[in-house]
């Protein structure tokens, strides 16, 4: 046995990067609502940085350790104590059998993410191993956790090399106002000058309607040349519906894989590891980059990625 | 397909769209382009998604960026004379019609004025179109029903709905490929699963394939639900003759 689940939480789901290749026959991708911090938590601990995680939202689980291993975690700050001290965030912790890790309350963010190493033992379904609730797959059984689970770690690795060096400052920084960038399109075409002025000039507030599928939107109404309603077409991670009454909904990582709304433009990848923060209140505004500049942003992230593992395993081959 | 545009939808994907109604002719198109595409093999592609308008493409931007990628696909379109395409596979689906299995069978026929009989003989004679899945997973969005059997949807929809069903609403006809609640009107049921996320094809039906239902019995049902459970099962199909 590894974990014991003695409190769920709100909603506490098995996540990785998500199913790719069966979006033609309908299947979502689901993963990870903020890729960045869950890559953040393996690379911690020297794990794939795609490795399955857990996504915890809001309000977290209780989790008794019924075996040693390393842990990360990283994303939205959600008050988490291990045996009741200040569990800390962004740095590989080793964890002892008995030991518990609860979650107080939100303090910011909205979705932490609880990386293992070596990572959990969940089947692979469709190349995956994301929960997509709606349909019951993946995951752990298709399934949030509930009380008395039991998850078992796949390969724990206590000789993690190098731990006291696995740490980072907290990534993510709570914001007054979110900028999102975003790149016009599929239909921005759709809509009128007007339209397209609004959407960039107005600040736009999370409404209480926001989970993986998506996140509406209120604020000022975008204006359509001729209405919201489109032939269906495919749906991007953070693309951005318009329906005919003007109030936008940016989609996630449980989005339906087409549709039939306007999208009037789509959130860059870069920017994910805000989006997957986002909650009801929070105030978001869009910037408008070229795919170019979104590519360039992507790069500078992967170069990140790319520095902080050599800066973990430096010396690793001479020890 | 002169009209073709590409358009931005974020930076790890792009469309490729080839109309703006539902069309047959639309459907062939992107068919092509999609097994094109997939003949020539472009490194960083991670998936396609055929839709009534447009194909999306999934790709690795660290792999291949936009701008070289629309170069690639603009340079496909213009060989697509070259690329030879096979004819579409027709999919036999097996449903047992009416009874418990399609409870609304009756409510269609007195709807249409026509005996339950006919109601199968017309939705059994028709090769329709899979125009492409979405909504749940292995959903198909079918065209070319009889507007003879249209039906409006239920008042009241059911809660929930078996996986398997074959229903009826407005002038569409589908299979419902997971339990889930609706509203169509239910005139029977396939033993197929046409979704099994454990099995090596998860998803049956791909989009640019026809359809064809054709009636059983119970003693048929039952043969082939059995096959289906112990994984024997082949799935029967035909070419299509061009029409």
């Amino acid at each position: 046995m590894s974990i014991r689940v003695i409190q769920p939480g709100v909603q506490t789901t098995v996540q990785d990067l998500g199913r790719f290749g069966y979006q033609q026959y309908g299947v979502p991708v689901a993963g990870a609502m903020d890729p960045h911090s869950m890559k953040l938590a393996n690379i911690l601990l020297d794990n794939d940085p795609g490795e399955a995680v857990l996504e915890i939202t809001i309000m977290g689980p209780q989790l008794l350790f019924e075996e040693a291993n390393y842990v990360a975690l990283t994303g939205g700050d959600l008050g988490a104590t291990l045996d009741g001290q200040p569990m800390p965030r962004y740095q590989a912790v080793l964890i002892q059998p008995g030991q518990t890790l609860r979650f107080l309350g939100l303090r910011n963010g909205c979705r932490a993410y609880l990386a293992f190493a070596g990572g959990l033992d969940i089947p692979v379904v469709m190349g995956s191993r994301s929960t997509y609730l709606k349909a019951k797959m993946g995951g752990f059984q298709g399934r949030k956790l509930e009380a008395e689970d039991v998850l078992r770690f796949r390969a724990p690795n206590l000789e993690l090399p190098f731990p006291e060096r696995r740490r980072l400052g907290a990534d993510f920084v709570p914001q007054k106002q979110y900028e999102l960038r975003v790149i016009l399109g599929p239909q921005d075409d759709y809509f009128t000058e007007a339209g397209l002025a609004t959407f960039f000039k107005e600040v736009y507030t999370v409404s209480a309607e926001f989970d993986r599928m998506g996140c509406r939107l209120e604020g000022a109404v975008v204006e359509h040349k001729n209405g919201g309603d489109i032939i269906s077409d495919g749906i991007a991670f953070g693309a951005i519906q318009v329906p005919s009454a003007g109030k936008p909904i940016i989609m996630a990582a449980d989005r339906q894989t087409t549709g039939g709304y306007t999208k009037i433009a789509t959130v860059i990848s870069a920017d994910f590891r805000y989006l997957g923060q986002l909650k009801g209140g929070d105030k978001v505004h869009f910037v408008p980059i070229s795919v170019e500049q979104a590519e360039n942003s992507l790069f500078l992230e992967q170069q990140y990625y790319q520095m902080i593992i050599d800066f973990f395993n430096r010396d690793r081959n001479m020890s | 397909m002169e009209q073709v545009r590409f358009l931005l939808t974020g930076d790890t994907s792009l469309s490729v769209e080839f109309g703006n109604e539902i069309k047959e002719s639309i459907n062939h198109d992107i068919r092509a382009y999609k097994i094109a595409l997939e003949k020539a093999e472009i490194p960083g592609i991670v998936e396609t998604v055929p839709t009534y308008r447009s194909l999306m493409v999934h790709y690795n931007p660290r792999i291949i960026r936009n701008g070289e990628l629309k170069e690639k696909l603009e340079k496909l379109l213009s060989e697509m004379g070259d690329i030879e395409i096979p004819p579409s596979p027709v999919l036999e689906i097996p449903v047992l019609y009416g009874g418990e299995m399609g409870p609304d069978l009756p409510f269609v026929a007195e709807n249409a004025g026509l005996s339950e009989e006919e109601v199968i003989r017309i939705h059994s004679g028709t090769e329709y179109l899979i125009y492409m899945l979405g909504f749940t997973p292995g959903f198909t969005y079918l065209g070319g029903m009889s507007d003879k059997i249209a039906t409006p949807r239920l008042q009241q929809p059911r809660v929930k709905i078996p996986a398997g069903s074959v229903g009826i609403a407005g002038s569409q006809t589908g299979i419902y490929p997971i339990d889930s609640p609706g509203g169509w009107q239910l005139i029977g049921r396939t033993p197929l699963k046409m979704y099994d996320p454990n099995r090596e094809t998860p998803i049956l039906p791909e989009a640019g394939q026809y359809m064809k239902f054709y009636p059983i019995d119970q003693a048929e049902y039952d043969r082939i639900l059995k096959e289906v459970e112990e994984g024997r099962y082949q799935l029967k199909t035909h070419e299509r003759k061009e029409a």
